[in-house]
């Protein structure tokens, strides 16, 4: 058994040996940033080392090259829509599922299982005639009804297990009292889904912020970019122009690393209860 | 009565409406379709459809080299990628749930990496690779860094690797830490007490007790590295010489770089049926060795 001196001695020694793993993490993230303020000269021959000036210029010029406000601005609009109105359909269609516990609600409950298996790519190829015959191609409105779409099976999902467990008593109450149930469902029952909300808002955060390949295929309009989609055109069009490059990456990934670290205590935990339902 | 039926029905309609019509319109309706475009030879623009049987699939399995390597390498990269994001997502796990005094801080580096999207990610990486390692080997001398990285196929197979893990692990190890700290402590305690050594507490105990955690990372894994496209089209764009290119991104080569969307759709079908079953096997497997605490 471990005495406790031996005992503090081996934490010391993992605690040594994280830190250097977690800062060998971080090397990615150096790199990008020190040569992101580099001349294109320093940049090529001196990659490791501390920039000998900060040329802050590069980060004009790339903010001006991937139209960064617009780009931001876009993939704000198609973040936060997607996710509000994901909220309200998925939460409303999982709260009925559960309380009318009819066959048809049972077969769809297990068509939006079943959904969640098929990869993306399975169906992206016809997706791109259904939106373009809709009239969906290259507008926000449509990428974001895409979402909808692809959002509601893991959405509708994780509200049917919190709805579950809200106990059906506390409704009945508000029925006797003489509430409708669109109006037990508003004030009584959306309001306690606080924490499987968040949940929700995170990891479709986290995935409709990053998607590209969605995007790609909807969006054609230069000015409806969203930040992926600018970033992949910039490399397009500027292929190994690293001084234009890197600074455009780090403008790009700055929204999501802040929402992050303020957020942090949320994901950590919307991952972990995400997790345990899927 | 009457009255009551029709409430309820307005009722589905407007709690269920919305996401029904949504699922249905962007996920049932494109999956059918994409059924009957399998058996034809479309071009995506063509009036003219013809119906071909099971040419398409034919074609797939016996005359299509790039499909299969594209598989073998989706194949190799999965087994890789799964076990290297688990083993190191659970590593990082078990140490952080220790008490150390860095312990927060540390959990927020390697999660970092998970919130950014695989295409910013791979960019940063190909200047990395390009660049940085070569400026570590010139600092080290250690010629690993010196390999023409994303140039060679055996490292570019190793470089999507590294990026996957060093993506993944940190978002494994979430859920790792979770299934620990629910380990109870007073099983261990007894344990130890019992005289059983690390590795058995680890084996005998831990490992059982967080078995559906290990469901949930394996199907997390297998279905990330199995569908990886991002990363794939940023870091190497599936080169040198096609040796990268994973299926997901021959399906996209196939219908909108060479316009062959009846192709590709069958390539789709035979992707989903693969990801299904192996998931569905997994998930049966690692699911009949979960215990009861």
């Amino acid at each position: 058994m471990d005495t406790s001196k031996n005992y503090r001695f081996s934490t010391i020694v993992t605690e040594i040996v994280m830190v250097l793993i977690g800062l060998l993490f971080l090397v990615p993230f150096y790199f990008l940033f020190v040569n992101s303020v580099k001349t294109f000269g320093d940049l090529l021959t001196n990659s490791a080392a501390w920039p000998e000036v900060f040329q802050w210029g590069n980060y004009a010029n790339a903010w001006e090259k991937i139209k960064f406000p617009s780009a931001l601005m876009n993939s704000l609009i198609v973040t936060v829509v997607s996710n509000l109105l994901l909220v309200l359909i998925s939460s409303m269609a999982a709260y009925r599922m559960v309380r009318s516990d009819t066959r048809f609600n049972r077969i769809l409950f297990g068509m939006f299982i079943a959904a969640m298996v098929i990869p993306f790519q399975s169906i992206m190829i016809p997706l791109v005639t259904v939106t373009s015959n809709l009239g969906l191609i290259d507008s926000l409105g449509g990428l974001i009804i895409c979402y909808l779409g692809f959002g509601a099976p893991m959405s509708v999902f994780l509200f049917h297990g919190f709805v579950k467990s809200v106990p059906v008593e506390i409704e009945e109450a508000a029925r006797v009292d003489g509430s409708s149930a669109y109006g037990v469902f508003f004030r009584i029952v959306f309001p306690l889904m606080k924490p499987m909300y968040v949940t929700v808002i995170i990891l479709n955060t986290l995935w409709i912020w990053n998607d590209y390949l969605l995007p790609s295929l909807i969006l054609q309009s230069s000015n409806l970019r969203t930040i992926p989609i600018a970033t992949f055109a910039l490399f397009g069009q500027y292929t190994k122009q690293w001084d234009l490059a890197l600074p455009a990456l780090v403008l790009g990934i700055m929204p999501i690393i802040i929402f992050f670290l303020l957020m942090q205590k949320y994901i950590i935990q919307g991952i972990t209860a995400g997790s345990v339902k899927g | 009565m009457k009255h009551r039926k029709s409430s309820q029905l307005l009722q589905q309609l407007v709690f269920v409406g919305p996401s029904i019509v949504f699922f249905i319109l962007i996920i049932v309706v494109p999956f059918l379709l994409g059924m009957v475009y399998s058996f034809t030879d479309w071009n995506g623009v063509s009036a003219n459809i013809h119906w071909v049987g099971f040419d398409n699939f034919k074609q797939i399995f016996s005359n299509d080299p790039k499909f299969v390597s594209a598989f073998w390498f989706t194949v190799r990269f999965t087994l890789v990628g799964v076990i290297l994001t688990n083993v190191i997502g659970f590593f990082l796990a078990y140490f952080l749930t220790k008490p150390l005094k860095t312990r927060n801080f540390l959990r927020t580096i390697f999660f970092m990496p998970n919130v950014i999207g695989g295409l910013l990610l791979g960019f940063i990486w190909q200047f990395i690779f390009v660049k940085g390692f070569s400026a570590v080997g010139d600092v080290t001398g250690w010629s690993f860094f010196n390999l023409p990285w994303l140039g060679d196929e055996p490292t570019a197979f190793w470089g999507i690797v590294i990026v996957f893990v060093w993506q993944t692990a940190g978002y494994l190890m979430v859920i790792y830490i979770s299934s620990l700290t629910n380990v109870s402590p007073d099983l261990l305690e007894a344990a130890e007490i019992d005289g059983a050594s690390r590795w058995q507490v680890l084996r005998s105990i831990i490992f059982p007790l967080i078995m559906p955690g290990v469901t949930i990372c394996l199907f997390l894994a297998i279905s990330w590295s199995f569908k990886m496209f991002d990363l794939n089209l940023s870091l190497t764009k599936g080169g040198p010489f096609g040796s990268t290119e994973s299926v997901a991104l021959n399906i996209y080569n196939e219908a909108f770089v060479n316009n062959r969307y009846g192709i590709g759709t069958a390539k789709a079908l035979v992707f989903f049926v693969i990801v299904a079953i192996i998931t569905m096997i997994q998930v049966r497997v690692t699911k009949s060795k979960e215990v009861e605490a």
